[in-house]
């Protein structure tokens, strides 16, 4: 079955068979990193640009890795250092970008709704790499791949998703995408960082973080940036650390097998503590690995791959 | 040559809606009688058919932005021109953001000579509160006055300094100057992109309270009160503004509001898919607040429709939601999407006038009514001809709307001063 779209700019939109489709690829897609020669034929002669508007390592590292084990050709670029960027509007960027016939582009950027601006006026597929505080699909999947692994179903699942919903765009594609896939996501964080009307995304909201935690088959915790001092939303880090950290006690209000997840890069001591971060239930690292198999499979299925195809 | 208009339903709210027939002779009104009853002597007189169309005092837009000087590209003095009397409107007031700033005699005298060289609608010029619109200097609204202006304001940025308002106020009652005030409170509203609820955050774009505009229009109020001196609260388009507004007016404060046809019409969903001809301030509300401004409409809270007329070009247009520029053209639609209030039964055609003609002429000491005597400034309106709105064929130099598509009524002649200045006719 191979997926009928495009471009991968939000969860909203895809479909819980496509989702599970994409999830499917992954893990059959997981195998050829662990191989001695990591790096399988299926995109030979594929053009990724990979277009990144904010400084990202991780994502950018992520995707780039995942066009190089299919054998597409990947060329990264970042709008500090490109000479494409400066006083050129995005328009003018599509239209050069197109001139140049990648196959695939893959977008940062820090305004929401900048990958859809861009789909619509490119013949390539474009996926969203994060979008302001919008969408950030290729890490929902992620998650859900890695919790799927370790549960074995996202289905009847808590999930606690806790911190600086207001501007976290992993937050927002991860209640669409738990919830789409049979998972009650619950979210907590301070008042000033929840946004209104939430609830219509698929989230309950809950008052404290014992209440978001409490009896949670996944506490996802979110970064906190110092820089929210700036608009009043906080009032210092330590503050927060006692309010809304995640510290060994509140995990213990989580079921017992509860799993923790974080998208990184990690403030220790902040949103999580030191020992949990590193604890047992930490899947932080599984996910760093999952996101390769993930953003593998986005860029075979847009590019026209499908499921039973012989990815070898 | 003089007009004979005939068979014309003639709508002057407060004095008449009789079919009539209207002889214009000489730049006035010279008799308005039953129809039938008007003759026309012989080739000496134009004579128009009038049946089966509205005729109406000519419709008054007070909040427009016509670009000139500074950013000919959206808009110039003579295309804003063109597109008014297209829409039906014989005057508009222009707001004072242009570049440079409207806020010194020569730029007010400036506009009034482009107009006049356009002679097509009458344009009475809104100077600036303040200089360069920057809150921190009262402009000279002595010399703007006899100049030409008609009243001041710093649409476009609120008045944040309170101080400066209450000054503004008093000094402008001074001159008998209508004080206009875009009520935002910059700090709730910073980083906003759209308003603030479930769509704003399903998008991920930033929120703009209604708080940010209605604790503004609770300030004007209350400074109102203290001065005794009255002011004009811009397009309005929050539940808690009317509501404010209607209090106010309840306890005698001088104040009169206007509101925009989108306000009305659209809702925030409208921005749906990051269309920034969806963008504006203040945004697109929830649907309680559209029909809040409906009923504030419908019981004289509100005044007055205006369009806040923002022409904007593709370069500030077709870019990220978050940098896009802020407004929307309205001028070609602000009568066709009004006169759907009448059709939907929340107003009815004379309180429309009134808030389209006689309610804003009241407000900027105009005069405006189908009377002998009075300046022929004239719009005719066929209420039963349905067109598709389409952006290419507006007299605006910029095509930033969101209601392309949209099947409505529209004016098809406009006159000013007994002179024809839009024929929908001879203009297809």
């Amino acid at each position: 079955m191979p997926l009928e779209r495009k471009d991968i700019l939000d969860i909203e939109s895809l479909s819980q068979q496509e989702i599970q489709l994409i999830l499917d690829t992954a893990e059959s897609m997981k195998e050829i990193s662990e191989r001695p020669i990591k790096k399988v034929p299926t995109l030979r002669g594929k053009t990724v640009i990979l277009f990144f508007y904010e400084p990202s390592t991780r994502t950018r590292m992520s995707f780039d890795l995942a066009a190089k084990r299919l054998s597409a050709d990947s060329l990264s670029i970042s709008a500090n250092v490109s000479s494409l960027v400066k006083g050129e509007t995005l328009l003018d960027t599509a239209r050069t970008l197109e001139a140049m016939h990648p196959d695939v582009v893959v977008l940062r950027h820090a305004y929401s709704g900048a990958p859809r601006f861009l789909a619509g006026h490119l013949r390539a597929s474009v996926i969203n790499a994060g979008d302001g505080t919008h969408a950030h699909p290729s890490q929902a999947l992620l998650d859900m791949l890695t919790v799927r692994q370790e549960k074995g179903t996202l289905e009847g699942l808590k999930i606690a998703i806790v911190g600086d919903i207001a501007h976290s765009r992993v937050a927002r594609s991860n209640i669409e995408g738990f919830t789409k896939m049979g998972s009650q996501v619950v979210v907590a964080g301070p008042p000033t960082m929840m946004p209104r009307g939430i609830e219509s995304l698929g989230a309950k909201v809950a008052g404290t973080i014992e209440d978001a935690v409490e009896g949670a088959d996944v506490v996802m915790m979110l970064r906190i940036q110092k820089e929210r001092q700036k608009r009043f939303a906080m009032a210092t880090e330590r503050e927060y650390a006692c309010q809304y950290g995640l510290n060994r006690k509140r995990v213990s209000l989580a079921k017992p097998d509860a799993v923790i997840l974080h998208p990184g890069p990690i403030n220790r001591g902040v949103e999580i503590t030191p020992d949990v971060a590193d604890g047992p239930r930490s899947l932080i690292l599984d996910q760093v690995t999952n996101g390769v198999a993930v953003r593998m499979a986005l860029l075979f299925l847009v590019l026209g791959g499908s499921r039973n195809a012989n990815s070898d | 040559m003089p007009i004979l208009i005939k068979g014309a339903r003639v709508i002057d709210p407060g004095n008449l809606d009789r079919v009539s027939d209207v002889l214009i002779s000489k730049g006035v009104i010279e008799a308005v009688q039953p129809a039938g009853t008007l003759e026309s002597a012989g080739d000496a007189v134009e004579v128009i058919d009038g049946e089966g169309l509205w005729l109406t005092p000519g419709l008054i837009d007070m909040h427009v932005h016509f670009r000139e000087p500074g950013q000919e590209h959206k808009e110039t003095i003579l295309t804003g021109s063109r597109a008014a009397v297209a829409g039906g409107f014989t005057a508009v007031a222009t707001m004072p953001n242009t570049d440079p700033v409207n806020d010194d005699p020569a730029i007010t005298t400036l506009m009034l000579n482009k107009a006049a060289e356009a002679g097509l609608v009458r344009l009475y010029p809104v100077a600036a509160i303040s200089k360069g619109i920057k809150g921190e200097q009262l402009c000279e609204f002595g010399e703007l006055k006899a100049a030409g202006a008609i009243g001041v304001s710093d649409d476009g940025r609120p008045v944040m300094n309170g101080q400066l308002m209450r000054r503004a106020l008093e000094y402008a009652a001074a001159f008998n100057l209508l004080v206009v005030s875009h009520c935002e409170d910059l700090h709730l509203a910073e980083g906003g992109a759209m308003n603030e609820g479930a769509n704003a955050t399903r998008m991920g774009l930033g929120g703009i309270p209604n708080a940010s505009e209605s604790v503004m229009v609770m300030r004007d109020i209350a400074l109102a009160q203290l001065t005794g001196a009255r002011v004009h609260i811009a397009h309005v388009s929050t539940r808690e503004s009317v509501a404010a507004i209607r209090k106010a007016k309840e306890e005698g404060v001088p104040v009169t509001a206007e509101t925009a046809p989108h306000y009305f019409t659209l809702t925030d969903a409208a921005v749906e898919g990051y269309n920034t001809n969806a963008k504006m301030n203040p945004p697109l509300r929830s649907e309680q607040d559209r029909q809040a401004i409906r009923q504030g409409l419908a019981d004289g809270t509100l005044d007055v429709i205006a369009t806040d007329h923002a022409p904007h070009s593709v370069l500030e247009k077709e870019v990220e939601f978050d940098l896009a520029a802020n407004g929307i053209i309205g001028l070609e639609t602000s009568l066709p999407l009004s006169l759907r209030l009448v059709e939907e039964g929340v107003l009815t055609i004379e309180v429309l006038i009134q808030c389209m003609s006689t309610g804003p002429a009241r407000i900027l000491g105009l005069e405006s009514g189908v009377r002998v005597g009075l300046p022929a400034d004239l719009t005719l309106i066929d209420p039963a001809e349905v067109y598709s709105v389409n952006a290419a064929d507006f007299r605006s130099k910029s095509r930033n709307t969101p209601f392309e598509g949209m099947q409505l009524s529209r004016a098809v002649m406009t006159i000013v001063g007994g002179k024809v200045v839009y024929d929908r006719k001879k203009d297809e």
